[in-house]
């Protein structure tokens, strides 16, 4: 295998662990919205680690890679528009994807805060927590962020 | 360097993002699968087995399996557009494409069919692990790695 196989294989695989990372959140966020119980929240949260290490890998690996890929490649230049946009789509969905993090982590960490306090019934604030309209939005826009990487990388306007 | 993994058809730009899309969330089902079905089989108490056991079947079904619907369809879109379906000697990505595509398809079902029933015994019977969802999890990792074969096979194209 030359090497720009191995840089696409890598490209590739680090754009699935990506897109792996946002399956598992997409079915935690989801999930969360219907559970009442702290127990259950932090079970279900418990998985989330695995989201945490795709995503880096991920998010890190698609762009180191992909740019690996454009100055390997004589045909892509680094200043293509395709390839511009997809940049400026990497750092938006880092922006938003960070703010997520801030808004259902503290949820978790409630949910432990009163499993071990004892008070393992529903509670209004973690509730609230779970259910944010913010976090949904947010996270919902990384998935379309994804979604046009993915169209940009495929159709390559321009190149 | 292959150019044609640079240049393709424009025509097989939409099957293709169809294909690659289905085969991300199927990926992601099985990693979000296998991490709640592995964090469960360490678990002892009948309330985690329950939870994990049954956010291991629920990422199957509800993003695996329709992400292997997804891939599959439009990979064979390509395959027939382009007349992959009918060579004599078909090129190695294409038959670890086809082998890992039909085969982990069964073996995905089979996980699923045995996640469920593993979640409907430990219902039932209350027990702190149930030997079914055991083997559907060494189901789900096996398929999971025959897939990061065939998106090695996909991507790389060896010869």
């Amino acid at each position: 295998m030359s090497l720009y196989d191995w840089l696409l294989f890598l490209h590739i695989a680090t754009a699935f662990a990506l897109v792996s990372a946002l399956v598992l959140f997409t079915y935690l966020i989801l999930g969360g919205r219907s559970l009442d119980v702290p127990s259950d929240v932090v079970r279900m949260f418990r998985i989330s680690k695995v989201g945490d290490a795709l995503m880096g890998i991920g998010s890190i690996g698609v762009l180191v890679f992909g740019i690996w890929l454009a100055i390997e490649v004589e045909e892509y230049e680094l200043w293509d528009g395709w390839i511009i946009a997809a940049i400026i789509l990497w750092l938006g969905f880092g922006a938003i994807g960070s703010r997520i993090g801030k808004i259902y982590y503290p949820a978790r960490d409630r949910a432990k805060a009163l499993v071990a306090e004892g008070r393992d019934e529903a509670n209004p604030e973690l509730n609230a927590m779970l259910r944010s309209q913010t976090g949904l939005m947010f996270h919902i826009a990384t998935v379309a962020l994804a979604l046009l990487l993915l169209i940009d990388m495929i159709y390559k306007p321009g190149a | 360097m292959s150019v044609l993994a640079v240049i393709r058809p424009d025509s097989w730009n939409f099957p293709l993002l169809l294909h690659v899309l289905g085969a991300m969330i199927l990926v992601g089902g099985l990693i979000t699968a296998v991490s709640a079905q592995f964090v469960g089989w360490k678990r002892s108490t009948p309330a985690d087995a329950l939870g994990f056991g049954r956010l291991g079947f629920r990422a199957l079904l509800y993003a695996a399996l329709p992400g292997w619907f997804l891939m599959r369809f439009a990979g064979e879109w390509i395959a027939v557009r382009e007349g992959w379906d009918d060579v004599e000697e078909e090129p190695a990505w294409l038959g670890i494409g086809y082998i890992t595509g039909e085969a982990g398809g069964l073996l995905l079902l089979i996980s699923i069919i045995l996640a469920g029933l593993g979640v409907r015994s430990l219902k039932k019977s209350g027990a702190d692990s149930s030997t079914m969802i055991r083997v559907s999890t060494v189901l789900v990792a096996i398929v999971l790695v025959a897939y990061l074969v065939a998106m090695w096979a996909m991507s790389a194209k060896p010869d």
